[in-house]
């Protein structure tokens, strides 16, 4: 002890803080590598400024029908991407659409996430039949198909933009749920962990200090290809008519589109651009969420 | 949403094969074949029966009073109410009505269909039962062999040039909600842009002169593939991504085994060793994927059918959304389920037949 008192003073805190720089560093530099990630990436900061600045790019009143200024279903031109069925502008409807895509996308997830983790771990964690039941629990919801739970229960809850964030994230845990339990299953074999056990730590212990942490990246990585899917989920439910109708979302915008027969006649500005945004953002979370999940499994980055 | 995002698959890839095999060497125990097909058809059975239990809670727990959601401006006095509940029987217990509900759903009664004036489900579901079954079969066996085939190529030629462009545009698809890749569709091929004709139908799954009580004729055969051409091109697409990287991903696993460097040093050609060796290894944990799927393919069919229009389970559950027609989306919620379900236990019946590693 008297050597290491002379050195100079560094608290336990310092160390981790100075580790876990190091550690972003290191995570940096090796997701800077994927060209498609980083790809991904900008894409995804491009949204997600357009998402916090939208106030700045389009005037709120513009996306308000009663305060629309164009014609209707007016072709590009006084209008960057002409206007939609009620004479809005679309770039600006695009700009406050972001807000709520995104929204619907991040926080369905998180609520997901949430779920999947505490599910995945307990199950991967305890023994016996604890285990056994949260298991089976998720192989049923995992076996669901979607759009028939999403329908029922949108149906059931009535149409708002909460209701379709409950929706979304609680159909959607199931797989994060069987990742965490797969990982969590190899994590607790491992040497460290073992030795935890050893020392006398106990369950809540070995799992909030030991698995927990070592799970957390694949968490991350995961989450970010799930909001690709809660996105995507998203503009399905505002297609099959139970989104919100009082909230402009892209995909609330891909169904009136649809409604009012853009693509019959030929108003393509009012249904293609919506679409490539939901495209871009999905394959936006998707490639940094690939790109992630080869930085935090050692396994992938082999090959 | 769920499983069968390809993304989170590539990185546990064949994981499940392998965790397996090691736990089956620790424990030096296999079970018999029998044993595994009973283990999973109680897996099965027990999924039906969540399913069975979560259908009855959704309509008629969760909302409170069905007779008003499912009334909403419809019934303007308290006696339609009580006559309404008096005929669907909500005016029972509740343990009573899931009795009812189950003995019900046993005897394939599902209620009848506010929309069509007292059709009963289970007719319209029989009906529209075929072309759903259609779309999906095609579509998924198609999605597979061509993702199995891009994902091969891909994996054997890592990092070049048609690796990146089969994955950054199997990736691209699969970022597209489905039904708006069908209104592309419809608009280039269906429609038809500048000097391109109008190649497909647009819609539905016959022409006029052909309805579903069609005889079978090579006319009538050839109408209705004309008609699924699009349709079975969108899912196709927008699934192609969910095998191709999974198939990537479990071939690259391969890739570094010593059997194939075996395989090499006997003099094996290229592609025999991809073909002979490396291909029908990777292949077996992609089998359960197919039946994983299903679910996904049968969301995005659902959506499809809407767009083309097609007489599907789909169509039934989305013209039932409107009204809301209760026991209709009751009745394709737990059909849809239980065909995902059904699918689902043939998968891991076939995988544990051609993979003895699994069942362990």
């Amino acid at each position: 002890m008297s050597a290491t008192s002379e050195a100079p003073r560094v608290t336990p805190r310092q160390v981790t803080r100075q580790r876990r720089i190091m550690g972003a560093k290191r995570t940096w530099a090796s997701f800077r590598r994927h060209r498609s990630g980083l790809f991904g990436l900008g894409l995804l900061t491009f949204f997600l400024l357009v998402a916090i600045f939208a106030p700045l790019l389009a005037d709120p009143e513009s996306i308000e029908v009663t305060k629309a200024t164009g014609g209707v279903l007016e072709s590009p031109g006084d209008y960057l991407l002409g206007t939609d069925e009620n004479g809005r502008s679309i770039v600006a409807l695009l700009v406050w659409g972001s807000r709520i895509s995104l929204f619907v996308g991040i926080l369905a997830t998180l609520i997901s996430m949430v779920i999947g983790t505490l599910v995945g771990l307990a199950s991967g964690f305890f023994e016996g039949w604890p285990a056994r039941i949260l298991y089976r629990f998720t192989e049923w919801f995992l076996v669901i198909p979607f759009v028939p739970l999403a329908i029922v229960l949108a149906t059931v809850l009535g149409r708002s933009l909460v209701n379709i964030v409950i929706v979304i994230g609680i159909t959607g845990w199931a797989s994060t749920a069987m990742l965490i339990r797969s990982q969590t299953l190899s994590i607790r074999e491992r040497p460290y962990v073992e030795r935890a056990r050893l020392l006398g730590a106990g369950r809540w212990h070995q799992m909030s200090r030991h698995v927990l942490p070592n799970v957390m990246p694949m968490v991350f990585a995961n989450t970010t290809l799930t909001v690709a899917l809660a996105i995507l989920a998203e503009t399905t439910l505002s297609f099959l008519g139970l989104g919100d109708p009082t909230r402009v979302s892209w995909g609330t915008m891909l169904d009136s589109a649809f409604g009012v027969g853009a693509m019959t006649t030929g108003a393509w500005w009012y249904i293609v651009p919506p679409g490539v945004c939901v495209v871009l953002v999905v394959l936006a979370f998707t490639l940094v969420g690939q790109a992630l999940e080869e930085v935090f499994n050692p396994r992938l980055r082999e090959r | 949403m769920t499983q069968a995002e390809p993304q989170p698959q590539p990185a546990t890839g064949s994981a499940p094969a392998q965790a397996a095999a090691q736990s089956a060497a620790a424990t030096g125990r296999r079970k018999s074949y029998g044993r595994y097909v009973l283990g999973k058809v109680a897996g099965a059975a027990s999924s039906l029966a969540f399913v069975l239990v979560l259908g009855f809670f959704l309509f008629r727990v969760l909302p409170g009073d069905p007779a008003r959601t499912l009334g909403r401006g419809k019934f303007k006095t308290e006696e339609q109410l009580e006559a309404f509940r008096a005929d669907y029987g909500l005016d029972q217990p509740l343990v009573q009505q899931f009795f009812t509900y189950l003995k019900n759903t046993a005897q394939g009664d599902l209620g009848v269909s506010y929309r069509y004036q007292g059709v009963p489900v289970s007719e319209l579901i029989v009906d529209r039962l075929w072309p759903t079954l259609l779309l999906v079969g095609v579509a998924t066996l198609l999605s597979a062999a061509i993702g199995v085939y891009l994902g091969v190529i891909s994996a054997w030629n890592r990092g070049k040039a048609v690796d990146r462009v089969s994955t950054g545009t199997t990736l691209t698809f699969y970022s597209m909600p489905e039904w708006w890749l069908g209104l592309l569709l419809i608009a280039a091929f269906g429609v038809g842009i500048g000097p391109l004709p109008g190649l497909f139908p647009t819609g539905g799954l016959h022409s006029t002169e052909y309805s579903g009580d069609s005889p079978v004729t090579l006319g009538y055969l050839g109408d209705t593939a004309l008609h699924l051409v699009l349709p079975v091109l969108t899912l196709v697409l927008v699934y192609l991504a969910d095998f191709s990287l999974i198939m990537r991903s479990s071939l690259l696993d391969e890739i570094g085994e010593d059997y194939l460097t075996t395989a090499r040093a006997k003099g094996l050609r290229d592609v025999v060793v991809r073909r002979r060796h490396a291909t029908r290894n990777a292949l077996l944990p992609t089998t359960t994927l197919i039946a994983l799927s299903m679910g996904f393919i049968v969301s995005g069919a659902i959506t499809v059918e809407t767009v083309f229009s097609i007489p599907g389970l789909g169509l039934l559950a989305t013209e039932a959304l409107t009204i809301p027609d209760y026991w209709v989306l009751q009745g394709t919620f737990l059909v849809t389920s239980a065909g995902v379900i059904v699918a689902n236990l043939i998968a891991n019946l076939i995988y544990g037949l051609l993979d003895p590693r699994v069942r362990s």
